[in-house]
């Protein structure tokens, strides 16, 4: 199996030297390559290096298919998988399509395999085996039983949490190689754009369900910023015909950010939890980041003179200052969130000294940004385009101004006083109101002119314009993750040493200890506690935290029990337990309005597929470009 | 036209001002030095904030009810370490395991640990095994 998996690595550098149908002959070279390594995994080949650093023989199916990404070896492999099925599939939905961009949109596709392939394979190849040397010789090595996975990865929703977070960084390849062929071709009419946009929005939503709000994340807030930030800016380029510079530096960006967040979580540079050890592939990743640096910007260099502006700003309060201000201060968080990843290697390089900054830095830098851009969220498609006189400002803006205000008071004798929460919460209602008002107005009018009834006419107002209404939904996707990380402010917890029969209060819970048992599984070793939970007098049940000893790599990890809901979720955790005694330590977290955030995610997600259908005006319109760059195409036939 | 350019730029301006306010005094908030263990030690002088990276000395933990002590190893230098810290130690931390502690280093020479990061070495990975 290795070598037909290594066999696999060298047909796809092989075959990426050349074009398009190569593509797709790289996808199934790389896909033997995955099923190779996959196969070694579930059956406990344990002479392969790799399966044995991270495998072990009782691990449940699902998580040794995760053993895929695992480990530095085999993520770059799952890397270079992903990548080779965007590429596969933008050569199939452009057979007819983009004809001039394709040749340099697959070159670059291909380059960026081929780096990968090469690092895969002749720096970290996860099909290197295990021997021994004795008697002067190599003798092949096969361990009875592997390390088994990294206990953190055990746990369900981090199984999903890699591969989300890669779909993300590796998609963006896409958009880059359109944006590349783009300049390289001239073809700089708005053409690029529009389909640079829309490969752009898949990735954008994996990795923004792949983010956890959590510092350590950076590596992936980057480009998911960046992304933001060019998705927004484009409209002014296909409305006005402005910031055509600046739209090509954000898609140059955001490729750069996630190949050089690849390379932080990858190099070991900057420690973290996600980083693995130390390792010799960081090298490589900065030769080819500066390719890609010098490579973009001579390029676009050498282009200036087709990209220039169509169109001037005509008023700061306007749709396009709108869009402005929203990429300033999402270019604003990046520089934030950069400074703070790489200051440690800056410092360490001037003064001789690691500094490193801790959560205080991106609390006091994100807060003020986020909230600047959740304003923007609701107050900016309110804007008229070009200007906005002060009529329309009135009428759009009375009635979200006004719930906000009620909204605000509200919540400031509900007992909401701390700033940024009582901003953050304020700020969505308004939001929320804005963009509801114009889902509501945009409805009405439609109701008056064509005379549908109201659901009618808001279901076709928005599949007329699904790029529009879907970024609304978008818009309130985000109002409800604000109300969820502002819930994170009253977050409460308790903990004490517990024994059958005591009791634990947080605030209006009691929890029991009904009984503290051990066991084991074929995979791990457990230690059990059983508490029994009462709110407000009404019984909820009972939860089971777990600390677990996996048996193969002798770590131990508490394992959460979770009891959610609306306002709040309690997590119980099994912190530790005092040998003498038999007690054990729980520590229980009240979080409220965490359940907001994954609503939130999912009305993201909801709100990208809608603004991903083709509306029915850019249809009608695509009817009337048809002919033109059929005929184009017969003129550039061979 | 100028006067537009002029409103966007004050706009800007304000946005940006006050994001690197609130940067700078987050960043003098948590900024905090990082050392290794013989870095520390050879440095002799007492510190607040630092965080100090090592591997925790095989058999060094002592529990004394709440109370951990260990020892920090890089090499051939030690520093002893007392963690006075309140969140239950993580479970990755035992002998062997490569951790970061926050905390002061105190003129006596000992370590008082806020915060434990620790992180398993793990056995296959930096270098395949030679010999039995």
């Amino acid at each position: 199996m290795n070598q037909v998996g290594s066999a696999g690595l060298v047909a796809a550098l092989a075959f990426a030297r050349s074009a398009e149908r190569a593509t797709l002959a790289f996808f199934l070279m790389i896909t033997v390559a995955v099923v190779a390594l996959e196969t070694s995994i579930l059956s406990n080949d344990f002479h392969t290096a790799y399966v044995a650093a991270h495998s072990n023989k009782d691990l449940p199916v699902y998580y040794k298919i995760a053993v895929l990404w695992a480990g530095q070896e085999g993520s770059l492999l799952f890397w270079t998988w992903l990548l080779s099925i965007y590429g596969g599939l933008a050569v199939l939905l452009n057979h007819r399509k983009n004809r001039q961009l394709m040749p340099y949109v697959v070159a670059i596709i291909l380059a960026t395999g081929v780096f990968f392939t090469s690092v895969t394979f002749f720096v970290a190849n996860p099909f290197s085996v295990l021997s021994v040397e004795r008697a002067g010789g190599l003798l092949p090595l096969h361990p009875p039983e592997g390390n088994g996975l990294n206990p953190s990865l055990q746990y369900h929703p981090m199984v999903i949490h890699p591969p989300m977070l890669y779909l993300g960084y590796v998609g963006f390849v896409v958009p880059y190689a359109f944006a590349i062929s783009a300049l390289i071709t001239k073809q700089l009419a708005d053409n690029w754009i529009r389909v640079t946009r829309r490969w752009a929005m898949v990735p954008w939503m994996f990795l923004g369900v792949g983010i956890r709000w959590d510092p350590v994340e950076n590596a992936s807030l980057l480009p998911w910023l960046a992304a933001t930030a060019f998705l927004h800016s484009v409209m002014i380029q296909e409305k006005r015909g402005m910031l055509k510079v600046w739209n090509m530096v954000l898609v140059m960006a955001t490729f750069f950010l996630c190949i050089f967040g690849t390379f932080l979580t990858r190099s070991g540079i900057v420690s973290s939890v996600h980083a693995f050890a130390q390792s010799n592939i960081g090298i490589f990743f900065a030769v080819f980041l500066g390719i890609i640096i010098f490579f973009s910007l001579t390029l676009l260099f050498l282009r200036l003179d087709f990209l220039k502006s169509e169109n001037r700003l005509d008023s700061v309060v306007s749709r396009e200052s709108g869009f402005l201000f929203n990429n300033w201060i999402l270019l604003a968080a990046v520089f934030a969130v950069l400074w703070g990843t790489i200051f440690p290697i800056i410092s360490k390089a001037v003064e001789d000294k690691t500094v490193t900054v801790g959560p205080p830095y991106y609390n006091k830098t994100a807060l003020p940004i986020g909230l600047l851009l959740l304003f923007l969220t609701g107050a900016g498609p309110l804007l008229a385009w070009r200007k906005t006189s002060f009529q329309s400002l009135r009428r759009n803006f009375t009635l979200p101004l006004a719930v906000a205000v009620v909204a605000g008071a509200g919540l400031f004798f509900a007992g909401i006083r701390d700033l940024y929460p009582w901003m953050a919460l304020t700020l969505a209602i308004f939001v929320a109101a804005c963009v509801l008002q114009e889902f509501y107005k945009g409805a009405r009018t439609r109701q008056k002119i064509v005379g549908e009834n109201f659901a009618h006419a808001l279901y076709n107002l928005t599949m007329r314009n699904t790029r529009r209404y879907g970024g609304y939904v978008i818009h309130l996707g985000i109002v409800l993750l604000f109300v969820g990380f502002a819930g994170l402010a009253f977050k409460t917890e308790a903990k004490a040493t517990m024994d059958k029969g005591d009791l634990l209060r947080v605030k209006d819970y009691v929890l029991r200890c009904e009984g503290i048992s051990k066991g084991e599984t074929p995979n791990y070793l457990y230690e059990r506690a059983e508490l029994s939970i009462v709110k407000d007098g009404r019984a909820l049940g009972t939860v089971l935290p777990e600390k677990r000893l996996f048996k193969a790599s002798q770590e131990s990890i508490s394992h959460v029990a979770l009891r959610p809901s609306l306002a709040q979720d309690l997590y119980v955790v099994l912190a530790g337990n005092d040998e003498d005694t038999g007690k054990v330590l729980i520590q229980v977290f009240i979080n409220p309005l965490v359940a907001w955030v994954w609503m939130g995610g999912l009305v993201v997600f909801l709100g990208t597929l809608l603004a991903m259908v083709p509306s029915r005006i850019e249809r009608e319109l695509e009817g009337l470009r048809r002919p033109v760059e059929e005929a184009i195409e017969e003129k550039h036939a061979f | 036209m100028g006067g537009k350019k002029l409103k966007f730029a004050v706009g800007i301006g304000i946005i940006l001002a006050v994001v690197i306010w609130e940067a700078v005094a987050g960043f003098q908030q948590s900024k905090t030095y990082y050392f290794t263990v013989n870095e520390l030690i050879s440095g002799k002088t007492a510190r607040e904030r630092v965080r100090v990276g090592g591997i925790v000395a095989t058999d060094s933990i002592e529990r004394h009810g709440s109370q951990v002590r260990f020892r920090l190893a890089q090499d051939a230098s030690l520093l002893p370490v007392t963690y006075v810290g309140t969140d239950p130690l993580p479970d990755t931390f035992k002998g062997g395991a490569q951790a970061i502690l926050e905390g002061e280093y105190a003129a006596n020479g000992e370590f008082r640990a806020e915060k434990i990061q620790a992180k398993c070495a793990s056995k296959y990975q930096a270098t395949p095994p030679k010999g039995d």
